[in-house]
């Protein structure tokens, strides 16, 4: 309900507000928690706007995929969801962001409570140099969760809701290290579900890993819409094809003006049917 | 040319053979545990050198616990919090230039600073906090350093799970970096265990017939009793002076290049 | 109160304000910290020209800095600094003379002619070399320098300025070598084999493009080791004799500033002018080799920024 009163303010101002607001309508983004709404949002670093008039809404338990060529704001984009962009320094951020309702560059907001409800999986699986179970304890223990068993008790849902458990179970004591690379990008989506997120974050996290290490974080990927919001930057476009349910695509035309959002739909409609020339190049020059 | 300057290392390795195979040869002899663990007697000129010990290790241990904090937190500042402005140029500009301060330019410091004008006295505490001084440069050099070597990477998830700044150095950066800062920490300290003209100044006794038995004590040292042995007493026995002459690098040396291999085995192992 | 999540609000509100606190506290800390060494080096020169101030105005900084006699514990007392400077200029004077073509050639060998194995071997040398205490290199100069020096040119005392500089040469090497293979190590390859495709040899490529290139480097690293000659004190103290005369060679026994404040700074009054003057010249010292450091830092900064792209 709270949502529908943000959009209500947003729309007012633009026709693309006015887009974004109905069409927050149409795939009931208000539903349940765990949804985005970006409105007119634009990045600069120093003088330098890279990233410019963005209206997205990533609605609830789904698969929200960005694509579009190297430099064109994708990940600027994601960082901006969680305000990773923040430790940056010197980076602006416009317009509005809301998550189900509440602007997230408000003042008042602590981005470390941001980040406990948007997790985020990066592009190079990095565990910290410490036991599998210390690593998915981490969230948590920072929430100031202390208990052993309730510890517990979460390390071995997350463990199982990133298809890790049974793999590792007998040995929660093991250096992450000592962990392939595969295993290593699961961990680390185990750790960002062990906070509990209503969202996850992914930067391309299947790029650094083998096709098998792939399909499993994949079908990681497909199991855990139920429970949170994904959004997921890929250059891969089969992959953006098998597991998202809407994509948005990015393009920076020229180094002179920003990049910005060409066009963004339901998956199977923008892969076969885009309604911008540049989609389909793009698409089909990819799988071409 | 290549055997000019072949010529050059072999001069360099020759030195360093000639310096350790002196010292071993010459000093090994002297060695005991009569004389590592008793007083010494007669003028020191038998006897033992373990007041010596003791006051050495005092002394680097409570340097240690005044520096380390000090050189640990200056080097989170400027691996992990110092803005890219001025000042932080002038705080590295500052470490560059304590780090080539003559150590007797430290000891007139400390002299005038803690041993007169703060009233410590000549003690092991303004020894202490004079070798502190010293080997801040060191200190925060080294940990700045192992923190760089930190990925990026291991902050950005920290962070991304909701944890402060402080928590992600505390719990995910630090722990990362131990090896290094310890080992760096290691190195800084042997070099002020072997430091003389700084405590020449400040608190090192040339005799003394007990043990320092608080802070505010005078004391006695390695590096400043082989001095004493070796040009300030006519007639000591020369197994007397190279034994203390052994003793000194040995512990020095020896200390440093166990941290410093164990350094190398870390980076090799953990690789980011 | 709506910035927190539905579930566990109270609980992390009240965690959220200690998560702040903590963190404002461990900033303030840390940042304290920082500015530590400014304050520090700040305190060094104050406190230097606080206890130096009575010999300046008493005698007089141009006084003491041109007077050609120190005596001072004659009538009437005599504090001229030249004998020092000039009995440091011969000592540093030697190390120079030693530790520049041996640090280089060195340096150059290490970087360029050798294998890995042999670079990890001679990392180990270096450390050993500059961990060894100076007071160490002082009586081993005692014991053999000395006689060595007294024996070969036949003179009544081995402790010379040249026994000195010999031994401080020796004792600078790991700085210069460490410093100045740094500087070779960070000339691109690309430069190397961009010159051995123009027909130069090995050697030629090393002195007409990987030398040339690391100059500044290998001019910081010269710089570094000259202060640390220059501020070296133990080794110095037990080596040169201390007479405090002009030296009219390299033979003859020398004092220098560090040597001279070791000496007698444990036989004067806390207070008195002679402490004061002392303090006089441990300003000059902590000048001349602030200066020395200076240049050596902004060189090497600048070598950095080139390499760095």
């Amino acid at each position: 309900m709270v949502m529908s009163a943000a959009f209500e303010e947003i729309a007012m101002d633009t026709p693309a507000g006015a887009e974004v607001q109905s069409r927050a309508r149409t795939i009931g983004a208000d539903a349940v928690s765990g949804s985005f709404a970006l409105s007119d949002v634009s990045v600069a670093y120093g003088n330098e706007t890279v990233l410019a008039g963005v209206n997205m809404l990533v609605p609830s338990r789904s698969v929200t995929a960005l694509i579009g060529p190297s430099g064109c704001g994708k990940s600027t984009l994601l960082r901006c969801l969680n305000r990773m962009n923040d430790e940056i320094g010197r980076v602006r951020v416009g317009g509005t962001i809301t998550l189900d309702g509440q602007d997230i560059y408000e003042k008042t907001l602590d981005p470390v409570d941001l980040r406990m409800r948007v997790g985020q999986v990066f592009q190079r699986p990095n565990p910290f140099p410490m036991s599998l179970y210390d690593n998915v304890a981490f969230g948590p223990r920072t929430q100031g969760i202390r208990k052993r068993g309730e510890l517990d008790a979460i390390v071995e849902e997350a463990l199982t809701d990133a298809a890790l458990w049974g793999e590792v179970k007998k040995h929660l004591k093991k250096h992450a290290f000592e962990l392939s690379g595969g295993q290593q990008q699961r961990l680390c989506i185990a750790r960002a579900l062990a906070t509990k997120p209503e969202v996850l974050l992914m930067d391309e996290p299947a790029s650094a890993l083998d096709p098998i290490s792939t399909q499993q974080i994949e079908d990681t990927i497909a199991e855990l819409k139920d429970m949170v919001t994904i959004v997921i930057v890929t250059h891969n476009m089969q992959q953006a094809a098998r597991i998202s349910d809407q994509t948005a695509f990015m393009l920076r035309e020229s180094m002179d003006e920003p990049a910005h959002l060409v066009e963004m739909g339901e998956t199977k409609r923008m892969f076969t049917n885009p309604d911008d020339k540049r989609t389909e190049s793009y698409i089909t020059g990819r799988f071409g | 040319m290549k055997v000019v300057t072949g010529a050059c290392v072999a001069l360099v390795i020759g030195a360093a053979i000639f310096i350790l195979g002196k010292i071993v040869i010459s000093g090994l002899p002297g060695i005991s545990l009569e004389f590592l663990f008793s007083k010494p007697g007669m003028g020191m000129r038998a006897g033992g050198i373990f007041p010596i010990i003791v006051g050495t290790l005092m002394l680097v241990t409570l340097t240690a616990v005044l520096v380390l904090p000090l050189g640990i937190m200056a080097g989170i500042y400027l691996a992990e919090y110092a803005p890219k402005n001025l000042v932080t140029r002038l705080v590295r500009l500052s470490i560059a230039n304590m780090a080539g301060v003559p150590s007797i330019v430290y000891g007139l410091f400390g002299l005038a600073v803690f041993v007169l004008l703060m009233q410590f006295g000549k003690s092991l505490l303004a020894s202490a906090l004079t070798l502190t001084c010293l080997t801040l440069p060191v200190i925060i050099t080294s940990t700045e350093e192992a923190l760089r070597q930190v990925p990026s990477d291991l902050r950005q998830a920290a962070l991304a799970l909701g944890a402060t700044r402080w928590r992600s150095i505390h719990k995910v950066v630090l722990p990362a970096a131990a090896p290094g800062i310890v080992t760096g920490s290691i190195l800084g300290l042997s070099r002020a265990a072997g430091e003389t003209a700084p405590i020449l100044v400040t608190g090192a006794a040339f005799f003394l017939p007990k043990l320092p038995d608080s802070v505010s004590s005078q004391y006695m040292s390695l590096p400043y009793h082989l001095y004493v042995l070796a040009t300030q007493v006519p007639n000591v026995p020369p197994e007397v002076t190279w034994g203390t002459a052994f003793v000194l690098v040995a512990g020095v040396s020896t200390v440093s290049m166990i941290a410093g291999a164990w350094r190398s085995v870390q980076r090799r192992k953990v690789k980011w | 109160m709506a910035v927190t999540p539905t579930h566990k609000a109270g609980r992390r509100l009240g965690r959220a304000t200690r998560r702040r606190a903590v963190e404002a506290v461990v900033r303030t800390l840390i940042y304290a910290a920082g500015l530590l060494s400014i304050v520090i080096l700040a305190a060094i020169a104050i406190f230097l020209v606080v206890e130096a101030r009575q010999s300046i105005g008493e005698i007089g900084l141009d006084k003491m800095l041109s007077g050609t006699q120190w005596f001072p514990t004659g009538t009437p007392k005599l504090f001229g600094f030249l004998p020092l400077i000039v009995g440091t200029l011969a000592v540093t004077g030697v190390a120079v003379v030693v530790f520049v073509p041996i640090g280089i050639g060195a340096s150059v060998f290490i970087s360029e002619f050798s294998a890995g194995w042999f670079k990890e071997g001679m990392k180990s040398v270096i450390e050993f070399m500059a961990a060894v205490p100076s007071v160490v290199y002082g009586f081993l100069g005692v014991a053999v320098v000395i006689p060595w020096v007294k024996a070969t040119f036949s003179l009544t005392s081995g402790m010379t300025a040249l026994t000195g500089g010999l031994v401080l040469g020796i004792m600078s090497l790991p700085t210069v070598i460490s410093i100045s293979e740094d500087a070779l190590h960070a000339v691109p390859d690309a430069l190397r084999q961009g010159s051995l495709a123009l027909g130069n040899t090995r050697w030629q490529t090393v002195y007409k493009v990987v030398v040339p290139s690391a100059s500044s480097g290998i001019f910081a690293g010269v710089m570094l080791g000259l202060g640390r000659a220059i501020g070296e004190t133990m080794a110095v103290l037990m080596l040169t004799g201390n007479a405090a005369v002009m030296p009219t060679s390299v033979f003859e026994s020398v004092r220098t500033m560090t040597g001279t404040i070791a000496a007698e700074m444990g036989e004067v009054v806390y207070g008195g002018q002679h402490y004061s003057v002392l303090f006089s010249v441990g300003l000059v010292l902590f000048a001349i080799t602030f200066l020395i450091n200076l240049a050596a830092d902004l060189v090497l900064e600048r070598q950095r920024k080139r390499w760095r792209r």
